[in-house]
């Protein structure tokens, strides 16, 4: 792969069939590069969750491209887009959804489920991904046997274990205690400088704050965006190893 | 491919796309096994109530097919052991319905038949039968008195069980012997000398008693007598009225074709022959026929087994909303959802069945050894239930798993 932007948007539009309809994004185009670190801030009803869904391929925009990877997602059929979600995009919801039988291992394991990985290979890649969200010594622990903040860097886990090119976090510290969700944003930190592509949605502009790129969403349009942070520096991030 | 090169054996197992296009979503069929059987893991109460209605069905399936399957074989081993080769003569009606008579003659005629091997008669008499002689007359307990030949017992394929049969000295004298239920309700199950029964307004004494006679229940609850006996005593005229033969193996039917024109040479067409271990195998057979009824039942009980998977798996899909759309997030396609469900709806019917396999089989070893049959499971019965289980999870969760697979995962991941 060419170190084209990993994600683009151009002109995305999409419209809610409802009298008059509904337009939750208008015309969005931004693009993200490689080893950035990109808050998209909103108010409740400014479309994020629809752009969360566009850009996970969860959902087609009804107009506008949206390019993953360089791949046009209105070129793929609904099992090319598994494959790409599977390999090229890692979620981190707010709500964790983490399977309660399984133990932390198991769950991140699952990211890699859908690749067709065989289950020795799912398991050293959960070992190591849960080792980097410090949780190594909770592999055997089941969910609710976990704190919040565990049960959030698990699900970080699970969605870094497949080495996506990025990663979508929806409200990642939305469940969380103030205290919590800071060494939470503290490891999506650290992850993006070991060279993980991040985009964080969220509706507080004080977490918006911490990223190196804010971009502003309101009424479905893009109303500000504080631009790509110097690109040489997040290509060399990028070429470091994700998981030491 | 971009950030995943670092880790090329999770990359590895992906196809890439023949057009230059992404890897497509692939799932193991162990981990798709694993992950069909969550449902089944996580809600054990659930599962097992919902199987239950599909074990109580494939249970109720085995169970008749195996007892019926066992009670035949029972049977069959009882005529093979009895043999095949007895044919019995009886007097039939004349044309113009009036009960015909066998020529006194004929058990000597049918001896002379080249592959017949042993013969023996019995003749009805109009004599009653009593314990002693203080039973009101209107007792007879349904008991009849025949004349019978020395040799009845050996070629009906009875025995003595106590005393003796009757023998040359004993066919002139007023001396009985009992079939095994005249025994039972004349209230004697051993013979000591001089025990007697009032027979025909005569003492007579009790010689011995026969076992059940299979291939001739007639004889059962008949009260036998020498064939001189009955004609001295009881006023026999001496025609027999049954004439039972062995014929060679090879040659029953060439027998049984002869018979009648042997025994009454005259009037043929008076006389009816039979083969008692036929009309047995016809027995066995119409066995299975009222299984029918049964088999029914647990169809029915299979089709609410069934009811109940589906309303499970409907359930289950609403209630797995958000794991169904985190699934697809992960990368599964809509295939992959729809068989995982498919695949639980499947497994659940398929423990049901196993379950049913099991306790069918219990139930007929239980009932066959309690009734000394020997327990046979027809392969039918369980391919067959667990077929229709295979057939009933597959049916019942393919609308659950269609629904699974149409929801949009923007909507499953929509929390409620």
């Amino acid at each position: 792969m060419t170190a084209g932007p990993v994600l683009e948007l151009d002109a995305v539009t999409k419209r809610y069939p409802a009298q008059p309809p509904v337009i939750a994004l208008d015309e969005v185009s931004f693009e993200v590069a490689r080893g950035e670190l990109v808050a998209i801030v909103g108010p409740s009803g400014s479309g994020k969750s629809t752009l969360l869904h566009v850009m996970g391929t969860l959902d087609r925009p009804s107009e506008g491209t949206v390019r993953i990877s360089g791949f046009d997602v209105s070129q793929l059929n609904d099992r090319e887009l598994a494959g790409l979600r599977a390999t090229e995009i890692g979620f981190i919801f707010q709500q964790f959804f983490l399977a309660e039988h399984a133990s932390a291992l198991e769950n991140v394991g699952d990211g890699l489920l859908y690749t067709g990985a065989p289950a020795a290979v799912r398991h050293a890649a959960a070992a190591e991904a849960l080792d980097s969200v410090g949780l190594a010594q909770r592999a055997r622990f089941r969910p609710p046997q976990l704190s919040g903040g565990e049960r959030q860097r698990v699900a970080i886990a699970r969605a870094l274990v497949g080495h996506p090119a990025i990663i979508l976090a929806d409200e990642p510290t939305g469940n969380l205690d103030s205290a919590t969700g800071k060494t939470i944003l503290d490891l999506l930190d650290e992850l993006n400088r070991a060279g993980a592509t991040i985009l964080v949605i969220t509706h507080d502009h004080e977490i918006a704050d911490r990223m190196p790129r804010q971009v502003e969403l309101r009424d479905g349009r893009i109303v500000a965006d504080s631009g790509v942070a110097p690109s040489g520096q997040m290509m060399r991030a990028a070429r470091e190893p994700l998981v030491r | 491919m971009s950030a995943s090169d670092d880790h090329p054996a999770a990359v590895a197992a992906l196809t890439a796309h023949p057009n230059g296009g992404p890897a497509v979503g692939h799932l193991r069929s162990a981990d798709m096994l694993r992950i069909a059987s969550i449902g089944l893991r996580t809600r054990r109460v659930r599962a097992a109530l919902s199987a239950l209605g599909i074990a109580i069905g494939v249970a109720a399936i085995v169970a008749v097919l195996g007892l019926s399957a066992s009670s035949s074989a029972n049977l069959l081993t009882e005529i093979s052991r009895l043999g095949t080769n007895l044919l019995e003569v009886t007097n039939g009606q004349t044309l113009f319905g009036q009960t015909a008579e066998l020529p006194e003659a004929a058990p000597a005629m049918i001896r002379r038949i080249g592959p017949v091997e042993s013969v023996a008669s019995t003749g009805s008499t109009s004599a009653s039968v009593y314990r002693s002689r203080l039973i009101p007359a209107i007792n007879t307990n349904g008991l009849s008195v025949d004349a019978a030949s020395t040799g009845l017992p050996g070629v009906v394929g009875s025995h003595v069980i106590a005393g003796s049969y009757l023998n040359a000295a004993t066919e002139t004298e007023p001396v009985a012997v009992l079939g095994w239920q005249a025994a039972q309700l004349l209230g004697i199950d051993r013979i000591y000398p001089g025990e007697r029964i009032w027979l025909g307004g005569t003492w007579f004494y009790v010689a011995g008693i026969l076992s059940a006679a299979t291939l001739a229940p007639e004889i059962d609850s008949s009260v036998l007598v020498g064939f001189t006996a009955a004609e001295r005593y009881l006023g026999f005229d001496g025609h027999p009225t049954t004439i039972y033969l062995r014929a060679q193996n090879n040659a029953v039917n060439a027998v049984h074709n002869v018979l009648a024109a042997t025994a009454d040479p005259e009037t043929p067409s008076n006389v009816d022959v039979s083969n008692p271990s036929a009309a047995l195998q016809a027995r066995a057979d119409a066995q299975s026929a009222l299984n029918g009824l049964f088999l029914g039942l647990g169809a029915v009980s299979l089709l609410v087994g069934a009811v109940g998977v589906a309303n499970i798996m409907v359930i289950s899909v609403l209630e797995r909303r958000s794991e169904i759309g985190l699934r697809r997030a992960l990368g599964a396609t809509r295939g992959h959802i729809r068989a995982q469900f498919l695949s639980e709806a499947v497994l659940l019917s398929l423990v049901g069945g196993a379950v049913g396999i099991g306790l069918g089989v219990i139930a007929t070893a239980i009932y066959a050894s309690a009734k000394h049959e020997p327990v046979v499971i027809p392969a039918s019965a369980w391919a067959g239930g667990l077929g229709a289980a295979i057939a009933i999870g597959a049916i019942a969760g393919l609308l659950p798993a269609l629904r699974a697979a149409r929801l949009s995962p923007t909507d499953a991941l929509r929390t409620v």
